[in-house]
């Protein structure tokens, strides 16, 4: 890594605009501070839900009550889930590294609403702290799981309004993001820069824009009409009023499970951005990724039934969307091959950030196969509700856009904060925390298979070594995250300089400063070439 | 893209639009006098959705905007409808 020295130009982090200090931050309008916000805050909440994760891991080492009783289990599960979910992976990587780094990568200033931007945070933040609160006020920690089924939901004497309603809020956020982003993209592309001149990352995130714009607002209501049922004894969901509780459990999927693409999405777009800078060479299959980003956005709207097999929906149904399940897994086995191709006699550079990136291929094709046995009706009925699904989903999420987190930010942080991070130690932690993954997660499936259901606090003898072997893994991976959140927060002041292309990177951002400037470019780039030439060796 | 010039609706057409959708939120009301069995979902929503178009044509100017922006909301109306109608779907045949 080259030691250059200080940079000279006034950066982003230096530029405090009309108001100094902390309210440099709170009231910026610049999305690369806003960024930043997002960033800050998530990771916080990152690691309060990850502890909660490991407390329950702990109660699970043996059998019996061990540190908490099942009520409490009941309590950590949900506040555990509402969090990753809805104030973690869901805005996670669009409101961090879209919001940094869209405008960058394609030739524009800002976003085109950077006021609403700001709000969309505050909103954020808002929602985040009503999430907190549910656990303190009223009749206690909520105790439905993050998916807030009814009827249980309507009648638990904890505090779930309070849950609701920042699931409801946080909803609002997600929308406004959506919203500028589609705008942005649509309006303020460099001049030149034709839809298919568009780097990935955008096209994934202008993919995951029109999801949350068009299904959030119909959790936003779904949750509105639990509130009312509670409250005012309208009866849209208990049968004893009229209402019919399988009428909940489509409105939660027909947006949670798109939901699961406004997540997955984006983390494809940044490993989609790291496997042609780490090989040096153009990404294999550009439009066939782009549109599949866009065919996986729109066949995701029609699967959400696959949720509910086992609930009593009509057969046809369950045909249906067990059908279209499969259907969905192809544009997504696209990308896979793609990104593979991508590589394929390239010159590769396994640094951290590929790292990552070839993790999240393997752990994301392990939640993918998984997510097929789910998909199919006849396993479906023997593993629904059991620790498979648990599994599934940590490969999924965790591994999938978790770890393109982690590569996403290993990846662009010398541009962010213009210094590089210890490469020995991110690559220490990398091993730390995908052998702990695979630890931790991995036993769920077996003992999933074999019976364990999900959600339980305590469990029948012939599980205990699954469990424990479990709770083992996730002692480690907790210490891969540790050392790596250490080495980049040390980094971010400490680090050596970087310059202002570490990688060879070929897509905008790399082509200015690190960090940049407030104002990204001086002048607005003219596009002429296609977004991934990179120079042969020797030219 | 075209840029779409300013358009200002008459007076007397915006009142059109007005007594159309008061009329058609009294035919909603009225409508609820009729028993459509399994169908009385969909005609509520039938009245809803001319309503909503209506509104989005005249009064938000989706009729003076460009080709791209009237497919994106027909997209979208399409989606919501095909999403409503599998819901339902699954009711007709349990
Ligand atoms: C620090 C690492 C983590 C550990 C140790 C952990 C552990 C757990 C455990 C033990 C459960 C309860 C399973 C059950 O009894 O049904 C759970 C549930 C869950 N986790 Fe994690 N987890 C971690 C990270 C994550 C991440 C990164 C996400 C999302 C991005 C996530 C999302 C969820 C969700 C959605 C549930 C389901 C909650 C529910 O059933 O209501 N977890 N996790
Ligand atoms: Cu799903």
């Amino acid at each position: 890594m080259d030691q250059t020295n200080k940079y000279t130009h006034t950066s982003y982090l230096e530029n405090e605009g009309r108001f100094k200090g902390i309210l440099s931050w709170l009231l910026s309008t610049d999305h690369k501070r806003i960024g930043l916000l997002y960033m800050n805050t998530i990771i916080v909440f990152f690691l309060v839900a990850a502890v909660l994760g490991l407390l329950m891991r702990i109660e699970k080492m043996a059998p019996g009550a061990d540190i908490m009783d099942a009520q409490t289990y009941n309590g950590v599960f949900t506040i555990h889930g509402i969090i990753m979910i809805f104030i973690i992976v869901i805005p996670g990587l669009a409101a961090v590294f879209g919001n940094f780094f869209l405008p960058i990568m394609i030739g524009a200033k800002d976003v085109a609403f950077p006021k609403l931007n700001l709000l969309s945070w505050y909103i954020y933040v808002i929602g985040a702290i009503m999430g907190v609160l549910s656990q303190f006020v009223g009749g206690g920690a909520p105790d439905t799981g993050w998916t807030f089924y009814v009827p249980y939901s309507a009648e638990s004497a904890t505090n779930v309004l309070f849950a609701l309603t920042a699931a409801f809020i946080l909803g609002f956020s997600s929308i406004l993001t959506g919203l500028n982003f589609i705008v942005t993209i649509h309006r303020m592309r460099a001049p030149g820069m034709g839809w298919f001149k568009m780097p990935l990352f955008p096209w994934s995130l202008y993919a995951t824009a029109w999801i949350q714009v068009l299904a959030t607002p119909i959790i936003g209501i779904t949750l509105l009409l639990v509130i009312a049922e509670r409250t005012l004894n309208i009866g849209f969901f208990d049968p004893a009023l009229g209402g019919d509780p399988l009428l909940f459990q489509h409105l939660f999927w027909i947006y949670s499970h798109p939901a699961v693409y406004v997540m997955i999405l984006p983390a494809m777009g940044v490993v989609t951005e790291i496997f042609p800078t780490f090989s040096q060479k153009p990404v294999f299959g550009y439009t066939a990724i782009a549109i599949s980003s866009l065919a996986i956005a729109l066949v995701g709207y029609f699967v959400w039934g696959h949720h509910m097999f086992t609930s009593g929906i009509s057969y046809w149904s369950r045909w249906f969307f067990s059908f279209l399940t499969f259907i969905v897994a192809v544009p997504s086995a696209i990308k896979v091959f793609n990104w593979v191709s991508t590589m394929y006699g390239g010159s590769i550079d396994l640094k951290p950030p590929l790292l990552y990136a070839i993790s999240f291929i393997f752990l994301f094709m392990i939640g993918g196969f998984t997510g097929l046995a789910l998909g199919s009706l006849a396993t479906n009925v023997h593993l629904h509700d059991t620790s498979f699904v648990v599994a599934h989903f940590h490969y999924i999420i965790f591994g999938g856009m978790g770890f393109a987190f982690f590569a996403g930010i290993h990846y662009w942080f010398p541009k962010m904060y213009g210094r590089m991070y210890n490469i020995k130690l991110a690559n220490i932690a990398w091993g730390i925390l995908f052998v702990g993954f695979n630890v931790l997660y991995f036993p769920l499936f077996i003992i999933g298979l074999q019976g364990m259901p999900r959600r339980y606090f305590d469990y029948l003898p012939q599980f205990e070594t699954g469990h424990f072997v479990s709770s083992i893994g996730a002692f480690i991976l907790f210490a891969g995250l540790i050392l790596m959140l250490y080495n980049l927060v040390r980094s971010r002041r400490k680090g050596p300089w970087a310059t202002a292309n570490p990688w060879k990177g070929v897509t905008l951002e790399w082509q200015i400063e690190s960090p940049p400037t407030h104002e990204n470019f001086e002048t607005i780039p003219e596009i002429k070439h296609p977004p991934y030439l990179f120079k042969k060796e020797n030219d | 893209m075209e840029k779409p010039g300013h358009h200002i609706l008459s007076y007397n057409s915006l009142l059109g639009v007005l007594v159309a959708l008061l009329s058609l939120t009294a035919l909603s009301v009225w409508i609820t006098n009729f028993n459509f069995g399994t169908l009385s979902v969909g005609v509520a929503l039938l009245v809803a959705a001319i309503k909503g178009a209506t509104v989005l044509t005249y009064f938000m100017h989706l009729k003076f905007e460009s080709r791209i922006l009237k497919l994106m909301v027909g997209g979208v109306f399409l989606l919501f409808a095909l999403v409503i109608i599998i819901t339902f779907i699954d009711y007709l045949l349990r």
